[in-house]
């Protein structure tokens, strides 16, 4: 689960770690009080959306009054953000962070993630902050610092102070950098975090360290130990159909295909995805029914799918296992029946009683067609959808 | 010979007397697996499917002589689990949970590779499979085969396809082993090469990919360097955006890393033979053998 920035901030200063003064609002009257509580001649006013890019796309503005404040909440709010990391359609905004501004003299980024091939914690660290990250990782890699976490004893002061010390801190501020990357690594594990990003951190001409942005993605596997966080879930930020199928135990992911895709697994679900594609089809979404694959699990993932307008065709790949494919069959033919289905649909069966289980989708008398095997069902697919 | 798991492997069910534990493990017994009992905290002394059924893993080592343990209890309690079944002894832990937190799992693999000579298979893997004399976790009995090929796959139901293709062609599996979908699994694609690369009976290898992370290259210069087998292999999700999580925890292309092209492109150069179509891996084989 992803965070806006004013979250991740408000998190920060739970963690005592220093952000900008500032608060978020939802409509430009509070826009307008806010900045009675700041202290700075110009205020930056920020679009939360989830996705980065934001500056580029005039996501971030400078206003110095309440004139300009207002003309940019108003442009603002309600608007759809479109950056380099969103679709055509964009992110709405629908509240904004109004901050002090500070004086800047230099970026540096400090970052964390759960390092696969580690199996630990991993913290990055940059003098080149503020620019594109990814960027400064591939092109010149010696600039990026890492530190390893052990998970029995957690992160130790030496480390941040190397860490201080490579990106050229000196006096206080090493002591401030220690204490900033200390408790982001309590954060870290307290939080269930698996992604934290401080980009830019930035040090004041005053000599102060200020989390100037902040990038958190949650675990999903451990919101259910995480209620505050779990209800920072802004749901306007999501696709709609993804959050309906979640509420269904489905895991849906939309793409931009006429191709409906119903499979039980992960693995399978984007091997069918590729097999389509393969044979000149494009695949409408990612679905994964699990296993269960019962009545009324299929019926909802078929309403998912064909609210999707760009749907054309279904195909339905179920590696049986351990249920028997004549009941899942029953389950797809009363599915199919319910949602009165006004498309092709192919499917393809294996497993336990496979051959039973295709002619009863044969002999079903709907647009159920049983295909004779996966690279089958991939053909018959793409062809009735060309039709 | 097989890897990890044969006929005289002594297994025992955490989670025992839960449904996943009971159907499982039922059918477990009828495949013929050599189940020797099961944990549920506070049922010890009952019977559970005529087998007994204690408080503790170390109770049920004392008793059983177990030395694996298929793991079916709900995610927030696995850290638990798997760390109770490595310091009891048990020599390979099977969890098929899926949905347990990345940072519990951290601390479980940290907790066996410091403390214990311990193997973990997953979690929110299928479990692992030597056809013929024992089925430890959830996958289908019926389409495996005694054989010659050794399979490995992150992904659960994509492994039946792979199982079904090389036992349609008469290949059979020497063992199959499900290494599961999540950033953390207990047993990497190396750790089962390695097994395979050592077992006689396994004169080819499936790997089973998929995107996410940078196991399968990790894989690729590793088979370079110490696999002499043929190996087929397929990825899955070239088709899949940029930036979005599929299913899996472990399937989610980040920065531009994790790519299929850049897996199929790793596993090539090391000699790999890889097939696009899932429906491929079976025809692989028989081109890379000759079979």
């Amino acid at each position: 689960m992803n965070l806006h920035e004013y979250q991740a901030k408000d998190l920060f200063a739970q963690f005592s770690i220093p952000v900008p003064t500032g608060g978020v609002v939802w409509n430009a009257e509070d826009a307008l009080n806010i900045i009675r509580e700041l202290n700075t001649d110009r205020w930056v006013v920020k679009a939360q959306v989830h996705a980065g890019g934001r500056g580029k796309a005039g996501g971030v503005r400078l206003v110095s009054n309440k004139e300009e404040l207002e003309a940019a909440a108003k442009d603002l709010l309600g608007k759809r953000l479109v950056t380099y990391q969103t679709d055509e359609r964009g992110q709405p905004v629908n509240q904004l962070l109004i901050e002090e501004t500070c004086n800047i003299d230099r970026e540096l980024y400090l970052g964390a993630v759960v390092d696969r091939s580690q199996q630990r914690i991993v913290f990055m660290a940059s003098t080149e902050g503020g620019v594109e990250i990814e960027k400064v990782a591939e092109e010149t890699p010696e600039k990026i610092v890492k530190v390893v976490v052990d998970p029995l004893v957690g992160i130790q002061p030496f480390q941040c102070r190397e860490v201080a010390f490579k990106l050229n801190l000196s006096g206080a501020q090493v002591k401030q950098f220690t204490q900033i990357m200390m408790n982001l690594s309590d954060m870290f594990t307290s939080c269930d975090l698996s992604l934290l990003e401080v980009n830019p951190l930035v040090v004041t001409k005053e000599g102060q360290l200020v989390c100037l942005d902040g990038k958190i993605n949650v675990d999903d596997n451990a919101l259910y130990r995480q209620n505050k966080i779990r209800e920072m879930r802004d749901a306007t930020q999501e696709d709609e159909r993804e959050n309906r199928a979640r509420d269904w135990e489905l895991n849906y992911i939309a793409l931009d295909g006429d191709i409906g895709c119903m499979v039980n697994g992960a693995g399978l679900a984007m091997a069918t995805m590729d097999l389509v594609k393969l044979h000149g089809g494009s695949p409408a979404n990612f679905l994964d029914v699990g296993g269960g694959a019962t009545k009324e699990r299929v019926t909802e993932a078929f309403k998912i799918i064909l609210s999707d307008e760009n749907v054309k065709g279904i195909l339905v790949n179920i590696f049986g296992g351990i249920v028997r494919c004549d009941l899942i069959a029953d389950g797809i033919i009363g599915a199919v029946a319910e949602v009165e289905m006004n498309v092709p649909v192919v499917v393809r069966l294996e497993g336990n009683n496979a051959e039973l289980g295709a002619k009863k989708l044969n002999e079903s008398g709907l647009n159920i067609i049983a295909a004779k095997s996966l690279t089958d069902a991939a053909e018959q697919i793409v062809a009735a959808v060309r039709k | 010979m097989s890897v990890l798991i044969n006929k005289a492997t002594k297994v025992i069910c955490q989670g025992f007397t839960g449904k996943q534990g009971t159907f499982h493990s039922q059918q477990a017994i009828e495949y013929g697996t050599n189940m020797v009992g099961g944990v549920t905290p506070g049922k010890g002394g009952q019977k559970h499917l005529d087998l007994p059924v204690f408080n503790t893993v170390r109770e049920a080592v004392e008793a059983t002589g177990a030395d694996a343990s298929v793991i079916y209890v709900p995610a927030p309690f696995c850290k638990d689990s798997i760390i109770e079944a490595a310091d009891a002894g048990i020599r390979l832990i099977v969890c098929i949970t899926e949905g347990i937190p990345t940072l519990d799992m951290l601390d479980a693999k940290y907790y066996i590779d410091k403390n214990t000579d311990a193997r973990l298979i997953g979690p929110n893997c299928p479990g692992v499979i030597t056809p013929g004399e024992c089925k430890i976790g959830i996958m289908p009995g019926h389409i495996h085969k005694p054989g010659k090929v050794g399979i490995v796959s992150r992904s659960g139901t994509l492994t039946y396809e792979a199982v079904k293709q090389t036992t349609d062609l008469g290949f059979g599996q020497s063992t199959c082993i499900g290494i599961g979908g999540d950033p953390i699994p207990g047993t990497s694609f190396i750790d089962a090469l390695t097994l395979f690369a050592d077992d006689p009976q396994t004169e080819a290898i499936v790997m089973v990919g998929e995107i996410g992370g940078t196991a399968e290259e990790e894989a690729a210069e590793f088979i370079k360097d110490h696999v002499n087998k043929p190996v087929v292999s397929y990825i899955a999700g070239v088709t899949a955006p940029a930036g979005k999580r599929m299913g899996h925890a472990g399937a989610i292309i980040s920065g531009g890393k994790g790519t299929a092209a850049e897996k199929f492109a790793a596993l090539e150069a090391a000699g790999v033979h890889t097939v696009k179509a899932p429906t491929d891996i079976g025809k692989g084989i028989a081109e890379v053998t000759g079979w």
